[in-house]
């Protein structure tokens, strides 16, 4: 049964992958992607990674494509389509995705998975836990380091925002 | 994957007997799926109606009282009259997308609805991270709002749909860190778990002052995110025709409709659920008796969703600018404030248990 959802998963996941770089129209490409992303995280669902597929969910089928279809909405009209690229561009862009493929299956087929004989689900207390835990094997560093990388784009984002208001302030007082 | 079915054993027991153990669990999940879609497609409709009575109330008429008795049946022959209309769209629209976006947002609805403890054994889907995955779930609903306004190549609608876009997403914050909030009591994602944290005592008064506070959070940031009055700039008649769904018609304007309205029974459930003990009945005076847990669950969830009608008839509409000052400048950091104040209360043993 695992395996009938997650073949009905992957395949879901590869067609809408296709869909979504081969459609001309912007905005159902989006809507591909995230039929991608939801994909992904049914996969998470399915290996028992419930946090991990919920945050996905939020993130980014919830945050990024919310964003991604707001910039689209602002730019684009229902009757655009997307011009076709040159035909140089297209082949350079065809053997980079095959050389990146490539590389991908090599390193899937050279490497010796374990298999896990009895999964156990991870909650959130352990993910909480390992998060701050500051001995061996902790992620503290880490995730002090993202909240600081996260902080300083806050600000910056501010600062982009009400960037006329500040420089037209400094050139009052010059 | 371990989903706990734990909807009346016998039936459970019944199906694995008479059936191999794979077609079993098949059909029971088939079982259940169809079962929730049948009450929740109903429960949806009475609730239009029951909108529409208290309405009604409000304004001293009668209300809906032509089809079946005290108009009972009214809603449901407005659901055969929709079900039966042509569906229009218009001209030059992007067809596969706005025909795809009344499903995103009626899927969206129905699938938060599976998670819901109705009462002890009636419970589809105990998933170990319960309040993150309804905020999960709830977070898609609006992608459905926006491909409806857009694809729809309508201004009015392509505003609504804008509106909706940047009201769904700063309320979310709010509604997220609400409930946040209250997870520091419990200590559980699970709602199940939450339930029985509050046998001491429903969480509303555990965690009394920060508890009271989320709770008048979570029904500001609730109704907004429900795109109801007084935040329903999403379909401001006088100035929108009717938002983002404007050009829809037939079902696919029904989807839209049933799911707001399913959509305010689970913001009023998860509020029930977390702050107002569920299914527990208060002080325990029917534990002898767990059927009556759905009663009591339902009798929370229609006094939270009459309190949210009650809003609607009562306050103004808000304008764009005052909607967004009101979620970014008041409730966000008064909900972090909230949350450092709930903190310092379990941290301090302040919490109140019975």
């Amino acid at each position: 049964m695992e395996k009938i959802i997650f073949y009905i998963l992957a395949f879901i996941i590869i067609a809408f992958a296709i869909a979504s770089v081969s459609s001309k129209k912007m905005l159902r490409s989006v809507i591909y992607l995230l039929f991608v992303l939801i994909g992904i995280s049914g996969i998470y669902f399915l290996i028992d990674y419930n946090f991990l597929a919920a945050i996905q969910l939020t993130v980014y089928a919830g945050g990024i494509i919310v964003l991604i279809i707001f910039s689209v909405m602002l730019v684009h009209h229902v009757e655009m389509e997307l011009e076709l690229a040159k035909v140089s561009k297209r082949i350079i862009v065809g053997i980079a995705s095959l050389l990146g493929l490539a590389l991908f299956l090599v390193t899937i087929y050279s490497h010796e998975f374990n298999v896990v004989e009895n999964s156990i689900t991870t909650t959130t207390e352990d993910i909480g836990l390992g998060l701050l835990n500051y001995e061996a094997g902790g992620f503290i560093l880490p995730f002090e380091v993202i909240s600081l990388l996260l902080l300083a784009s806050m600000i910056g984002a501010i600062i982009i925002a009400k960037g006329t208001k500040l420089t037209s302030k400094k050139n009052d007082t010059v | 994957m371990n989903i706990s079915l734990s909807i009346t054993k016998n039936i459970h027991e019944w199906l694995f007997s008479i059936m191999p153990e794979g077609i079993a669990s098949i059909t029971e999940m088939v079982l259940i799926a169809v079962v929730y879609l049948a009450i929740f497609a109903v429960a949806g409709l009475y609730l239009v109606l029951l909108e529409r009575k208290v309405a009604a109330w409000f304004q001293l008429r009668i209300g809906p009282n032509r089809v079946g008795w005290w108009g009972l049946l009214q809603t449901m022959a407005d659901a055969l009259k929709l079900v039966s209309k042509e569906l229009t769209g218009t001209e030059r629209a992007d067809k596969f997308l706005y025909n795809l976006a009344p499903y995103f947002v009626i899927v969206s609805s129905l699938m938060a609805l599976a998670v819901f403890p109705f009462s002890q054994e009636f419970h589809a889907f105990d998933i170990n991270i319960g309040v993150l995955f309804l905020m999960a779930i709830s977070s898609i609903g609006v992608i459905g709002i926006l491909l409806g306004g857009w694809s729809s190549n309508n201004k009015f609608a392509l505003i609504g749909a804008m509106r909706s876009g940047v009201q769904t997403i700063s309320y979310e914050l709010s509604v997220g860190l609400s409930l946040l909030t209250m997870v520091l009591v419990t200590g559980s994602l699970q709602l199940s778990e939450i339930i029985e944290v509050q046998k001491n005592g429903w969480l509303i008064v555990q965690g009394h002052i920060p508890a009271v506070i989320a709770f008048m959070i979570y029904m500001i940031a609730g109704t907004a995110e429900t795109n109801r009055a007084p935040f329903d700039l999403v379909e401001a008649e006088s100035e929108l025709g009717a938002g983002f769904h404007t050009e829809y018609s037939g079902m696919k304007f029904a989807y839209f409709f049933l799911a707001e309205f399913i959509n305010m029974f689970i913001i009023a459930a998860i509020a029930a659920t977390i702050f107002f003990g569920g299914w527990l009945s208060p002080f325990g005076i029917t534990e002898s008796i767990p059927l009556l847990g759905v009663v009591w669950f339902l009798g929370k969830t229609l006094v939270i969703v009459f309190l949210m009608m009650w809003f609607r008839w009562t306050f103004p509409r808000l304008r764009i600018d005052q909607l967004l000052t009101l979620e970014w400048k008041y409730l966000l950091p008064l909900n972090l404030l909230n949350l450092i104040l709930m903190a310092l209360v379990v941290w301090l043993n302040l919490t109140i248990q019975f």
